[in-house]
């Protein structure tokens, strides 16, 4: 159909071009003087917060946001300097970071891998970030670990609670204060088991990603472990906001606990659902319907209401507790905004914080040498009690709160009352746990 | 040169300038500067200006030329990405093997895509293509996990066959041994130039699928798309068949779109399913309408546009707005701030909406008609050959 016009001069002259075109790149080689990616020359050194500031993590992205610019404040000496004061290293002077003032750019990650990878290069690229954090979802966080891994820069994940991010998707260059699904169930099996007895139909309605799985996987096994049995497990997907069609079923299935293992928005959509098809009002095998939410938090509750009386769940931290760190943190966080910080705010301005005092203490911006600070350290006066920085799998061991809806809120900042605090001990895993393995933390890589 | 005519060959001059000086062009302001913040020529985002420009190109010749309009273009990107990683995954991290398995499985998955939704025209058509990719981003998003490891995106472990491989290897995608992300960075007075090598594999690629594009574009094949989209009716009684000549324009596009998807995760081995979702899709139809549709160079504009507002504006964060307008007092800078932080940040796709509403209205031609009336208001009338080949779409 087309007409090609090849003459032998037409030819060797595109020859040429694309010869020259193929020889351009080989000209380009990589080189360069420093010894790691993005080293801070000058006398400021950049973070990096990448955070869903749309999609529905949103609310989370936003407390986050809040929680790195209050620490980024207390780095630079401003403010009250928060938990650098309670915290038990006092490497950390007010300074900056050795003597650099910190300066932060903040990117969407829009909850989805791709953008997320899309704003993290750039942050890396462009603006010199020497360490990411953020992250509300455990898809975006395994990805930009993976990012940062290439790159040669320090991930601090942000609220990622996935067995995946320090298990099989594990990476030297990044670390998670946060807890995980295992430690979730862990710590709820045994409440479970006093509140409700031995003898359950568990029915499971599970967001269909990584987190929801490694979740479900999670509590199933805590759960049968103590006796209960599992009638069934339903996949939502993640953009689902009507549950009506996957909670009906749930009724005459004969089960009489509902676990829901959806996060955020989901979460506050499919509990809303149930309660208004009655199921806590059911009496199922003679006993009362119950409904589990495994992972909670303040914000998920605000967004439920009424709702949320009496359900059971776990948590990272909560700012009710009575220790000093927490004490400090939820007074510098209301000074400046007005209201309590949420968990995700706090794990976000502790990773901030941890980061900052392994590099005094590494007294390099190294990524080699500030993972060598962090792994394996035992810190204190964070909010979260004596936490240990696994080695094996870059993985924080703390106690976890067991919580609760509160039947009688005072004020919408005390829907969630603190049912017990599991001790580190019982949530502790052997690092090589079958729903851990299979992951390789690899070479740390720094880059350049 | 090449086979064309000297209008064509001057566009396509202008083009490969502007793609070999990107870093150069890109990067206007001097790097320590306050106004390094607009700069773009970083190796990310200039791969993600081709590599859309890509695509955008390859959607014009079934949008443009066909007048079909498809909503579901994004799905082919999404499956030469994840052809592309499970050549890494496979055998090696070479490029090569994953471009072009990338462009055939695209290529492939549109036959059978085409073939049925070419059935109908019009809105049945553009709703049909909608559905099949949203169709394959739920089954890339879950079904499908173990083929595209589901929300967490597919990705290379070290575990993986990687046949190829051999000790030692690379671990980063490379082209015969040329690293992807190797890049030569200049520095001139206060200026720092970032050269890179994936970003010029993608620059040549893109140059060679415009030259395509542009032949397309002359050759008779195009007059007969021409035909369909003017009159598919009158066509048809004069005795010719349009179906294979839609359904080879669809394919074609389906292959560029597969380029585009395996060039995206040759850049960056990662593969996730919200590259086929429908936003991806009328992101496309969004690029090729504000540069242009039916156009050359309209479609490689809309790209840039779009990827620039993107990753710029929305990294403008009130933090940095408070201080460009430190300047004025008090009682205005608030104001002003809370204005224009609703267009900046996560408010970005506010400033796109706005931006792309002022282009349909204002200039139904997109960019390039905008920069013709310019060229006509300094009085160089364009000639009669320009009209033709940059007539915009109807």
């Amino acid at each position: 159909m087309t007409k090609t016009t090849l003459s032998r001069r037409g030819v060797l002259k595109s020859g040429a071009v694309a010869g020259a075109g193929l020889a351009l790149p080989t000209i380009f080689t990589a080189s360069s003087a420093a010894a790691f990616t993005n080293e801070p020359t000058g006398g400021t050194v950049t973070l990096g917060f990448n955070v869903p500031q749309s999609g529905p993590y949103a609310d989370e992205g936003a407390d986050e946001l809040r929680a790195f610019e209050l620490a980024v404040e207390h780095l630079n000496g401003e403010g009250g300097g928060g938990m650098m004061n309670t915290f038990s290293s006092k490497a950390l002077k007010g300074n900056g970071i050795m003597g650099k003032k910190v300066q932060y750019v903040t990117g969407d990650t829009q909850t989805k891998s791709d953008a997320a990878r899309a704003s993290a290069k750039s942050m890396i690229e462009k603006d010199g970030a020497i360490m990411i954090s953020g992250g509300s979802s455990s898809g975006v966080a395994v990805a930009v670990q993976g990012l940062c891994q290439e790159a040669g820069v320090i991930f601090m994940a942000g609220l990622t609670h996935s067995n995946d991010t320090t298990g099989k998707d594990k990476k030297a260059n990044g670390f998670r204060h946060f807890f995980n699904a295992y430690m979730s169930a862990a710590a709820l099996a045994p409440v479970l088991e006093k509140l409700y007895g031995t003898d359950r139909q568990a029915y499971h309605l599970t967001a269909d990603y990584t987190w929801g799985w490694t979740q479900q996987e999670s509590i199933q096994a805590a759960t049968e472990a103590m006796g209960w049995k599992t009638v069934n497990n339903v996949l939502t997907p993640l953009a689902q906001t009507d549950f009506s069609s996957y909670i009906a079923p749930v009724i005459n299935s004969g089960a009489d606990v509902l676990v829901l293992n959806h996060y955020g928005g989901n979460m506050v959509n499919s509990l809303t659902n149930a309660v208004q098809f009655g199921l806590r009002e059911k009496q199922v095998n003679g006993k009362n319907f119950e409904i589990v939410v495994p992972l909670y938090s303040e914000l998920m509750a605000k967004g439920a209401g009424q709702n949320i009386k009496g359900i059971v769940g776990s948590q990272n931290w909560d700012w009710k507790l009575e220790d000093d760190g927490t004490k400090a943190f939820v007074k510098a966080f209301g000074e400046k905004y007005g209201f309590p910080p949420s968990q995700a705010a706090q794990t976000c301005y502790a990773q901030t914080l941890l980061y900052a005092d392994a590099v005094e203490r590494a007294g390099s911006f190294n990524p080699c040498a500030v993972g060598e600070a962090l792994a394996g350290y035992e810190f204190d006066g964070l909010g979260n009690g004596p936490t240990l920085y696994r080695a094996d799998d870059h993985q924080c061991f703390k106690d976890v709160l067991v919580v609760r809806g509160a039947e009688n809120p005072q004020d919408e900042f005390h829907l969630v009352e603190i049912v017990e605090v599991t001790p580190v001990e019982q949530v502790t895993y052997d690092p090589e746990h079958p729903m851990f393995a299979g992951g390789n933390l690899g070479e740390c890589n720094p880059g350049a | 040169m090449l086979g064309l005519n000297r209008k064509d060959t001057a566009i396509l001059l202008v083009v490969a300038a502007l793609a070999i000086f990107a870093p150069i062009i890109l990067n206007l302001f001097p790097a320590r500067s306050e106004l390094a913040f607009f700069n773009a020529g970083y190796p990310d985002l200039m791969q993600r200006f081709v590599i859309f420009g890509i695509f955008a190109i390859g959607f014009n010749i079934l949008f443009g030329l066909t007048g079909y309009l498809s909503f579901g273009h994004a799905a082919f990107l999404g499956v030469g990405s994840y052809a592309a990683v499970w050549m890494f995954k496979l055998l090696n991290y070479n490029v090569v093997p994953a471009i072009l398995l990338s462009i055939v499985v695209a290529g492939l998955f549109s036959v059978v895509i085409g073939w049925i939704s070419l059935r109908r025209s019009g809105i049945y058509f553009s709703i049909l293509t909608l559905a099949f990719a949203e169709m394959s981003y739920r089954l890339a998003y879950s079904v499908l996990t173990p083929l595209t490891n589901g929300e967490t995106g597919l990705q290379v472990y070290t575990d993986d066959p990687q046949v190829l491989m051999q000790a030692g290897g690379h671990i980063v995608p490379h082209l015969f041994g040329l690293e992807m992300r190797a890049r030569e960075v200049i520095d001139v007075g206060p200026w720092q130039f970032v050269f890179p090598v994936g970003y010029y594999l993608c620059a040549i690629l893109m140059l060679v699928s415009f030259y395509i594009s542009i032949r397309i574009f002359r050759s008779p094949f195009g007059l007969m798309l021409r035909a369909i989209k003017s009159n598919q009716t009158r066509m048809t009684y004069t005795g010719l068949n349009p179906k294979p000549y839609t359904l080879a324009a669809f394919v074609i596009s389906g292959m560029y779109a597969g380029l585009a998807g395996g060039l995206l995760a040759s850049m960056d081995p990662l593969a996730g399913a919200e590259r086929m979702q429908w936003t991806a899709s009328g992101e496309v139809v969004i690029m090729t309408i504000l540069g242009g549709a039916g156009t050359l160079i309209g479609p490689i504009l809309g790209a840039g546009t779009i990827k620039y507002l993107e990753n710029v504006f929305s990294k403008m964060n009130e933090g940095l707005l408070h201080k460009w307008f430190a300047f004025l007092p008090d009682w205005v800078e608030s104001p002003v701030i809370w204005v224009v932080s609703k267009f900046t940040g996560e408010g970005w796709h506010l400033m796109l909406g706005g931006l792309f509403m002022l282009v349909i209205i204002a200039l139904p031609g997109g960019l390039v008609e905008g920069g013709q009336r310019i060229m006509r208001l300094f009085g160089r009338k364009p000639k009669a050959e320009t009209r033709t080949s940059t007539e915009p779409a109807e």
